[in-house]
């Protein structure tokens, strides 16, 4: 009964075709995100090196000041795009916030007032794309098209075309303040706590089991129970509320509430996910190689800021990435199917002669 | 019996299609060994034959779809090697499936003209003479349909008639359908029989695939039976009888294949009431108990696995209940079944039993993954602990725990399904189509787990295709057919014959 567990290639015609073992260390350290690390850290020394000015407290505060909206959004994207799902509304969200706040503020509520409301107009409209996708069942790309234009619509008929300003200036300073002199923004301890919370949904806990399982195979998923509808809406409310913080960290750092803040930013945000080894079809990523993808994007926009590079370049710098992220893995993946070809082949005739097998019908 | 091993030779001279001594193996698996049918012209031949006789892979090879590995092919006496479908149509042969795939949103006419549409003028398409040809083609077959009504909303059995109309506008002389009838109803059988006929009385070979007796018949002039992936016989239809097909059919020494060992058969564990779901299944009682193997037969498309799957909650059921010990079961709430105490190992190892990608480990840990969280945090070491706990059990190797379960062969994955279920220690174990695609060597150890487990007092309902696995693992088999349960056999009452004529529904039918 031993075939393929124990067995000598000879008997067992499948076994020779089972993958050299690598240890969880090689894995670890080998992974993708493992490599989005490495390529972070390599630009980081190279600029340090190379760039003048750049190795100081100073480009750190600036240069995570510029990230934090996408590294908070991209850590519920992470998950959603995991579930093979995605959400085109974000920035939007953080639009709608931005011009609730600057709405309310001026009506003369209390700060902690207008933050809740409209951290709370975040969970709604997070909910409302959840409930078309995971209980209606419509297609997340169609709907978050649809809610992106929506909620940018609906930020500029709160706000019209006014921009409010006149938030408190504590307030507005707190959010661009520095730990000591570390240049790290205060701020940054918040974003860690999303980031920390995300990571643990999704690495340690059993909802992020399901949502790999959902991403390869919804069916396999029911099998084991997962509530294939329960899971992803509440991902789309996460989404939404932490949009809606990103809206707030926008609205304060800037002290501006306009309707068109944020925009284009979900790009940004979906790009930086993809890059930090996310696979686009659901079922493979991590939070570190993301985390690793925005700082990384972060970092080269920076440096070549700082190098008098201009924004086209940027942004073709940023392109091409992207499209390399994506192709890298399917180029490793058809060598290793080449390799695998290969093997199957060499060991056919063992296949064609070993025939005592019962007869039976793959194809029924 | 006429057990000739090549009836070549036959007064109806040169053959339209001769297939003799066809080959197919995929990997390990011998699909086909001794694919053999010759169809006359002017014929209507039945193939019948068990799931997993083969009948499939002889049609996949004369559609053009597979190559044999071996063997001989001829049409018109003419040696061929089809490398596509399109070679197979171009020798004239068409295949009718059960359930045809038109283009919904194109018209009758688009869809039978499509890709080779009559030109006009200019070269543009010419709907007039499109519109045309399909009205003959259609009074040909004695059948009004509207060549200008879109294919969306069209029932199945017109769906056919119009591949047919396209496959004769092709001029295919050789005609194969592939249980043409499993989903229509008894007056567009009639429909279809009569343009069998018409066509069979203009010169057409036609191949006709169908598990009824009845219909096959009434119908068709020589029966071919396949076992095994073999060639067994071939019979003018006057001169057979069901029983001679059937034995041909299920025929082979079954009793030492696979024993189930003798277990104390205790209380019921599961009770299925009156258990409906309208066009799938009705009427569905049984219970199974603990230490009992009990085994639901039929034919492919019975209804079977949509039983398993709406007792576990997978699909939603209109009637009934379904109770495991003693307490009433929440309808479609996976998570509710498992709880109580059901394991499915499903159908579809690659889509539903394993999430391909993930790891052993993650797999086996799956369905563990809220008992192994503490305080709601699940670490990857409890995960690992309890997957080799149970991949020790059914004799996975340790090393295999880190690698991606698309990795490992087909038997290895089902024992990582059955892993992954045993480890949540399940009363009942529903196991459908348990040894499909897997090897010998682990077919038979997965038996001998199946017989464990019901000695250790788990009830285990079991659908299985293979009627020697039935008969071998059960204590009692129940068989459907068409949606209802048609005998109810205890061990001993549990023949071959006995199960397929129940499965094949014949005893009611015009025999």
């Amino acid at each position: 009964m031993s075939e393929t567990v124990t067995a000598p290639p000879p008997t067992g015609t499948i076994s020779a075709l089972a993958p050299k073992k690598r240890s969880r260390a090689a894995r670890l350290l080998l992974g993708r995100d493992a490599i989005m690390i490495y390529a972070l850290l390599v630009f980081v020394l190279y600029a340090c090196i190379s760039i003048p000015r750049f190795a100081s407290p100073v480009t750190v505060g600036f240069l995570l000041l510029d990230v934090i909206p996408v590294l908070l959004i991209a850590m519920p994207m992470t998950l959603v795009i995991i579930t093979g799902e995605i959400d085109l509304s974000v920035a939007s969200i953080a639009g709608l916030t931005s011009a609730l706040m600057g709405v309310l503020w001026q009506a003369g509520l209390d700060m902690p007032l207008v933050l809740a409301i409209s951290v709370a107009a975040g969970v709604v409209a997070g909910a409302f794309n959840g409930f078309l996708i995971a209980v209606v069942g419509l297609p997340s790309l169609a709907v978050t098209i649809g809610t992106l234009a929506l909620f940018r619509g609906l930020a500029l008929v709160v706000i019209g075309d006014n921009a409010v300003a006149n938030f408190p200036p504590d307030l507005t300073a707190f959010f661009t303040s520095k730990i000591g002199g570390t240049g790290i923004p205060t701020v940054m301890i918040g974003v860690l706590i999303v980031m920390v919370f995300f990571g643990v949904l999704l690495h340690f806990t059993p909802f992020g089991r399901g949502l790999y399982a959902l991403g390869y195979s919804k069916e396999a998923a029911r099998f084991v129970g997962i509530k294939v509808a329960r899971s992803k809406f509440w991902l789309y409310v996460a989404t939404g509320s932490v949009s809606a913080l990103a809206g707030v960290y926008w609205t304060l750092r800037y002290s501006s509430a306009r309707s068109d803040n944020a925009s284009g930013l979900e790009l940004a945000v979906i790009a930086a996910v993809l890059l930090g080894g996310v696979s686009i079809f659901g079922g493979k990523g991590s939070i570190p190689g993301v985390i690793a993808g925005v700082l990384l994007i972060g970092t080269i926009n920076y440096a070549l800021r700082l190098g008098r590079v201009s924004d086209v370049v940027l942004i073709i710098v940023t392109g091409t990435l992207l499209i390399l992220s994506v192709v890298t893995p399917s180029i490793f993946a058809s060598v290793r199917r080449w390799q695998h070809d290969r093997q199957v082949r060499n060991s056919l005739p063992q296949v064609t002669t070993s025939g005592s097998t019962r007869a039976e019908h793959p194809a029924h | 019996m006429t057990l000739d091993q090549a009836p070549a030779t036959d007064a109806r001279g040169p053959f339209a299609l001769s297939l003799q001594g066809a080959a197919k193996t995929f990997g390990p698996v011998i699909a086909l060994a001794d694919g053999t049918v010759q169809l006359a012209a002017g014929e209507i031949h039945a193939l019948v034959g068990e799931n997993g006789a083969g009948k499939s892979t002889l049609v996949k090879i004369l559609a053009g779809l597979y190559h044999p590995d071996a063997g001989e092919f001829l049409v018109d006496g003419e040696a061929v090697a089809f490398r596509s479908v399109a070679d197979s149509k171009a020798a004239g042969i068409s295949v009718i499936y059960q359930e045809p795939t038109l283009f919904p949103d194109l018209t009758v006419a688009e869809n039978i003209f499509i890709g080779r549409q009559p030109k006009g003028r200019a070269g543009l398409i010419s709907r007039t003479a499109m519109r045309r040809q399909a009205r003959e083609l259609f009074a040909t077959l004695g059948v009004p349909i509207d060549p200008d009504r879109v294919a969306e909303g069209l029932s199945i059995a017109d769906q056919q008639i119009i591949e047919i109309a396209k496959a004769i506008s092709l001029d295919a002389r050789v005609l194969i359908m592939d249980e043409p009838t499993a989903a229509l109803s008894g007056i567009e059988v009639e429909r279809l029989f009569a343009v069998a006929r018409s066509l069979r009385d203009r010169g057409a070979a036609i191949l006709f695939i169908s598990h009824r007796f009845d219909e096959v018949f009434a119908l068709c002039d020589r029966i071919t039976v396949m076992r095994d992936g073999r060639y067994i016989a071939t019979h003018e239809t006057s001169g057979a009888t069901v029983e001679q097909i059937v034995r041909e059919m299920v025929g082979r020494d079954i009793a030492t294949l696979f024993p189930k060992e003798d277990a104390d058969i205790g209380d019921v564990v599961l009770s299925v009431v009156g258990l409906g779901r309208a066009g799938v299944f009705s009427d569905i009682d049984f219970d199974v108990r603990s230490g009992e193997i009990v085994a639901l037969s039929g034919l492919v498309g019975a209804g079977r696995t949509e039983v398993a799957r709406a007792v576990f909650g997978i699909d939603a059921y209109d009637r009934g209940t379904v109770t495991l010990l003693g307490s009433r079961l929440k309808p479609r709430d996976p998570q509710a079944a498992i709880n109580a105490g059901i394991g499915f190992v499903p159908e579809d190892r690659r889509k539903q039993g394993l999430v391909m990608d993930l790891t052993v480990a993650r797999n086996t840990a799956l369905t563990l993954r809220n008992s192994l969280a503490r305080f709601g945090i699940i670490s990857g070491a409890r995960e690992r602990e309890a997957s080799e706990k149970w991949s020790n059990l059914l004799q996975v190797k340790a090393g295999y725990q880190d690698l991606p379960v698309s990795t490992l062969s087909g038997g290895n994955q089902q024992k990582v399904v059955l892993a992954k279920w045993l480890a949540t220690e399940p009363k009942l174990l529903i196991v459908d189509e348990p040894t499909r695609g897997i090897d010998v060597g682990t077919k038979s150890a997965v038996h001998k787990l199946l017989s464990d487990l019901a000695g250790r007092g788990i009830a285990i309902l079991m659908i299985s295709s293979e009627l020697p696995e039935v008969l071998g693992m059960a204590d009692r088999v129940l068989v459907m057919h068409e949606g209802r349960i048609t005998a109810r056999l205890d061990r001993a009452d549990a023949t071959p014959e006995a199960v397929m004529h129940a499965a094949t529904a014949s005893m009611e039918g015009a025999l």
